[in-house]
């Protein structure tokens, strides 16, 4: 195990698809080599960080916008039902 | 609430929706809006293409009401919508479309430039509005390949199976443009937020020693 195999295996090991006895080679690797180490925590972290980047409001000008083409479309097609 | 709750209520509501009750249809729109635009912003990387993503698919939702079956998932449906929305936007706007495979797309992956650790300060930021724009910023920076891939796949969290059927990819290509992506933005995001000291180049490449001077 080298860090080009780390490399290779990174994403998986990063999403928990590697088995068990490929999974202990790989951090027997880890305890030693600390630049990957560091990579596999900031990848973790990049994923993490996306991932957790939510939104929970619109825009509040495209909000309005959105509101008015909505309400208009609704008069059009059920408004009338 | 418990998601089986969420669910019934969100059924109650496209009932009420579908019997002419416009503050049901509103309330199904808030609960889904918010993150629809994220996602069109992130795919498409405009605000203004994403205002058209969002509007356009519940535009569209709205004139298929009456056929949307109320035991589907109203999230899941306008969740399809929008993501078609925003890669037809994309085609359209290039010539070059991200689900063409090829193009060099073999199993290199980039050697890893920037090692560093992060500042510890960085998980306090993350709730800031500085913190996101930055975020939004180095996923802009991105190629469009890989960066439809990440948001598909990291971000809204689709199956490698549904990134790539909905991409009209391979599954191995979307498992090596994952890899990628996600490579390069941690180096953009090392570049940033690395602890500067500790800023050193893997492998003996120091291409990037430029980027350790002036660091506080
Ligand atoms: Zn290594």
């Amino acid at each position: 195990m080298n860090c080009d195999d780390m490399l290779k295996m990174i994403n998986r090991y990063v999403d928990g698809e590697i088995d068990p006895s490929m999974c202990a080679n790989l951090e027997r690797h880890l305890a030693e080599c600390n630049p990957c180490r560091v990579v596999v925590d900031t990848l973790r972290k990049t994923v993490q960080f996306y991932k957790g980047d939510q939104m929970t409001e619109l825009p509040i000008q495209f909000k309005k916008k959105l509101d008015d083409a909505l309400r208009q479309k609704w008069d059009q097609t059920m408004g009338k039902g | 609430m418990t998601d089986r709750a969420a669910e019934f209520d969100e059924a109650r509501l496209v009932a009420a929706a579908k019997g002419g009750d416009y503050n049901a249809f509103h309330a199904l729109v808030e609960a889904h809006a918010p993150h629809l635009y994220a996602l069109a912003r992130r795919v498409t990387g405009q605000d203004a293409d994403a205002e058209d993503v969002v509007q356009t698919t519940f535009l569209k939702a709205l004139e298929n009401l009456a056929n949307f079956r109320e035991e589907a998932a109203f999230g899941t449906w306008v969740h399809a919508i929008a993501v078609n929305s925003a890669l037809k936007l994309l085609r359209q706007r290039k010539r070059t479309w991200v689900g063409q495979p090829g193009d060099g797309e073999d199993d290199s992956l980039p050697q890893p430039q920037l090692v560093a650790d992060w500042r510890p300060s960085v998980e306090q930021q993350v709730e800031q509005r500085e913190f996101h724009e930055l975020l939004q910023q180095v996923l802009d920076e991105l190629d469009e390949k890989h960066r439809v891939v990440f948001v598909l796949r990291d971000i809204e969290q689709m199956s490698v199976k549904e990134t790539a059927a909905t991409l009209g990819l391979t599954e191995s290509n979307v498992k090596v443009r994952l890899m990628r992506a996600r490579l390069m933005l941690r180096e953009r995001l090392t570049a940033l937020l690395g602890e500067g000291p500790n800023l050193k180049a893997h492998m003996d490449d120091h291409d990037h020693a430029h980027l350790l001077e002036g660091r506080p």
